[in-house]
């Protein structure tokens, strides 16, 4: 019921905005306010999902903290928005969030037909499957999968790939469709279906709340590209600029070594690289000409730490999922993450 | 009494202003003009907003590849289908858990609003506690307590409980042989039809028999012998067509055979027994307001309680148990959105999909509202025509 709310709720907005104003800048309206407003995933572990104190943890979350100490130059200025994969534009379209960070896949027709920007890439991954090994020995691919009723979100890529794989591989399946993902894993977890579908590290953070993890399987076959970031409304390039380059900063901390250990100590003892960055250089503009202050990058770091500082702690070894870096390691080390200079 | 003549003749003498037929006229039309207006100005700003916001506005998306399956389809359906074939396969499985839900509810409902009334003790609590329990409850929780509580637990498909007649039921749903009509059973078919008409036609001659002599016919039983006889003897004269696909147990699910998948179960029963406890309120109420002189008089007239209550109490009570009734049903069918919670492809679960897939959040809430706001009319017209077929005749 919720996104017919919000769908009224975005036919309204339009309808009642006055157009011939122009549209107020985010930075301003963000700031006038005091937070970032901030949609995440409603329970995702690693990416975002409350914990038992009810704080918003995992790299989604903590990527909303890295915009917030941006701006404000403290990471808790921020409220969060948990959306289902439904409601997740829509919310974003209308203006009921600033910012969407909620492990969504950059697309063609988001970047264009929804009136999105993406503002990269925060975590590369792709669709599998997971499957109970124990109620269905000898299942170990993806393609053994003709046949099964299969659980998985709707609304979403994952949806459209499915639709695509087991089309392609000339194989029958029996989607059950949810709306909400703890839906789709209650059903999953009480026998509903034969085999769950998402992003494999969805995958991965659902297994552990399953009622007994052990038992079950995520099947090697990766049967789509999904690069998940953050993405916010077209229109205003500033406030697209600062999402852009907080997730760069996050990646050049990383590159340089400035973690959120030695990040003060490094504002004074860095090389002439980390100065520029942290913002030391004499008569520096680069954190004014974005908007922000010229310390923005030693606000980020101290809040949430680098890239591979929010990766380890959400997602890689110091997390319950344990993922490795892959394609999500820096360029320098053989992964995808790359970020152009910060000059 | 007076002021009305005065009205009536100040206009011939009073100026234009004071008129008050013109003044009504006046502040009508102007009335209408401002909503015009309104209305004229939110469309016309949305259009503007949505384009400023670079977001895709308008009804071409309908012929959009869709590229999503939907499970349950009474339509031949695949992802290479339309949005708008998608969205009419929603539209289909709406009616079809309302019309399933409707029937079924009534008959709960008039089965529990009569119990309430018995004389029997037991019978009478315990359509008591189960109208308390339903309606009590919110809709949604019902339907989770058919899901999770009751159809899930049910074993997997490898473990299947065996029913009479090669049906199964697990936690995928409920399993049962499909009928395959071969070469020359629309002889079958026909031989129905034309039992039924037969019926129709001897309840009217023993109705006009009894009319005019007092005698009876046993109409029930000579319809039930038409009805099953003739059908039966078209199957043998035609060679035995019908053949049955029963379901099989293959890798994952039951193969063959016809699924009916918990999602559809679960909202079908809980929608029932949710409107059910309502319109059994609603019976109770119709019933006790028909004068209990009435069934006086009948008894006085040597009427058992049976046909009391089928020819004197009920007809009556049904004039006053419709409207409401009406009411029951568009709360049932516009409940049927609650499907979303459990995954049954309705109307509202497809169209938000479609919205969530192509990001245009106006049109597809604008073609749902616009499909309740039909199916309720729709629901509405068809109860007015039972509703003055079933009114006080006056003669």
């Amino acid at each position: 019921m919720k996104h017919i709310a919000i769908g009224i709720l975005a036919a309204a907005t339009m309808g009642l905005m006055a157009s011939a104003a122009t549209a107020a800048s985010t930075l301003e309206a963000v700031k006038a306010k005091g937070f970032v407003q901030c949609g995440v995933n409603t329970g995702l572990s690693g990416f975002s999902s409350p914990d038992d104190k009810g704080e918003w943890k995992g790299l989604d979350a903590d990527f909303c903290r890295a915009v917030a100490a941006a701006v404000f130059g403290d990471g808790t200025k921020v409220k969060f928005t948990p959306l289902s994969a439904k409601e997740r534009f829509t919310a974003l379209q209308s203006g009921e969030i600033d910012l969407l960070s909620r492990n969504t896949t950059w697309t063609i027709n988001r970047d264009t037909a929804l009136g999105l920007n993406f503002a990269g890439v925060t975590y590369y991954d792709g669709q599998g499957f997971m499957v109970n090994a124990k109620k269905l020995p000898g299942v170990n691919s993806a393609l053994q999968l003709s046949g099964a009723a299969v659980c998985v979100q709707s609304g979403t890529t994952t949806e459209l790939n499915l639709a695509d794989y087991f089309k392609a591989n000339k194989m029958e399946y029996n989607p059950v469709v949810f709306e909400k993902v703890e839906e789709a894993n209650a059903a999953y977890d009480s026998g509903r279906c034969d085999a769950y579908t998402t992003d494999q590290s969805g995958l991965y953070g659902i297994r552990l709340t399953l009622s007994s993890p052990g038992d079950h399987v995520v099947l090697p076959e990766i049967i789509s590209k999904e690069p998940l970031g953050p993405a916010v409304r077209q229109g205003d390039d500033q406030w697209y600029h600062i999402v852009k380059w907080t997730y760069f900063a996050l990646l050049q901390a990383e590159e340089l070594g400035i973690t959120q250990a030695n990040v003060d100590e490094l504002k004074a003892s860095g090389g002439p690289e980390v100065k520029r960055v942290l913002g030391q250089e004499a008569d520096t503009k680069l954190g004014t000409d974005l908007g922000v202050t010229n310390d923005w990058v030693v606000n980020i770091v101290k809040s949430v730490g680098n890239y591979g500082e929010m990766f380890e702690r959400n997602v890689g070894a110091g997390s319950p999922l344990k993922i490795a870096r892959g394609l999500n390691g820096l360029w320098t080390k053989g992964g995808l993450q790359y970020a152009p200079p910060i000059r | 009494m007076a002021s009305q003549e005065v009205l009536r003749e100040e206009p011939t003498r009073g100026s234009l202003i004071n008129d008050p037929r013109v003044r009504s006229i006046f502040i009508q039309v102007v009335a209408a003009l401002a909503l015009v207006l309104c209305i004229w100005w939110i469309v016309g700003n949305t259009i503007d907003n949505l384009q400023r916001l670079h977001i895709a506005s308008g009804f071409a998306f309908l012929k959009g590849r869709a590229g999503f399956d939907i499970a349950d389809s009474a339509i031949a359906y695949s992802s290479d289908n339309t949005y708008g074939r998608a969205i009419l396969v929603g539209l289909i499985n709406t009616a079809i858990v309302a019309l399933a839900g409707i029937v079924t509810a009534t008959i709960i409902g008039f089965m529990v609003g009569i119990g309430r009334l018995s004389n029997n003790w037991l019978i009478r609590k315990i359509c008591t506690v189960y109208v308390e329990v339903f309606r009590n409850i919110p809709p949604l929780l019902v339907i989770f307590f058919w899901y999770f509580g009751v159809l899930s637990v049910l074993p997997l498909p490898r473990d299947s409980i065996g029913l009479p007649f090669g049906s199964f039921l697990n936690s995928r749903g409920f399993y049962f042989p499909r009928a395959v009509w071969g070469e020359g059973s629309w002889l079958i078919f026909l031989a129905l039809v034309l039992a039924i008409a037969m019926s129709w036609f001897v309840a009217r001659k023993a109705r006009q028999r009894q009319m005019a002599t007092g005698q009876q016919f046993p109409v029930f039983w000579t319809s039930v012998a038409l009805i099953v006889g003739l059908p039966l003897l078209a199957y043998i004269v035609s060679g035995f067509p019908l053949t049955f696909d029963l379901p099989k147990k293959s890798t994952f699910n039951l193969t063959g055979g016809f699924q009916v998948k918990p999602e559809f179960l679960s909202l079908y029963l809980a929608l029932s027994f949710y409107t059910a406890a309502f319109i059994a309120e609603i019976v109770r109420a119709g019933v006790r307001g028909v004068s209990h002189g009435q069934t006086e008089a009948a008894g006085a007239l040597g009427l058992r309680s049976g046909p009391i209550l089928r020819l004197v109490v009920v007809p009556q009570a049904m004039r006053i148990v419709i409207p409401p009734l009406t009411s029951q049903y568009l709360n049932l069918t516009k409940n049927s959105s609650l499907a979303i919670a459990i995954g049954y492809p309705d109307l509202t679960a497809i169209a938000g999909t479609v919205l969530n897939q192509t990001g245009q959040a106006i049109e597809p809430v604008l073609i749902m509202m616009a499909v309740y706001l039909g199916l309720s009319l729709l629901t509405s017209a068809i109860m007015n025509v039972v509703n003055a077929k079933m009114a006080l005749v006056e003669r």
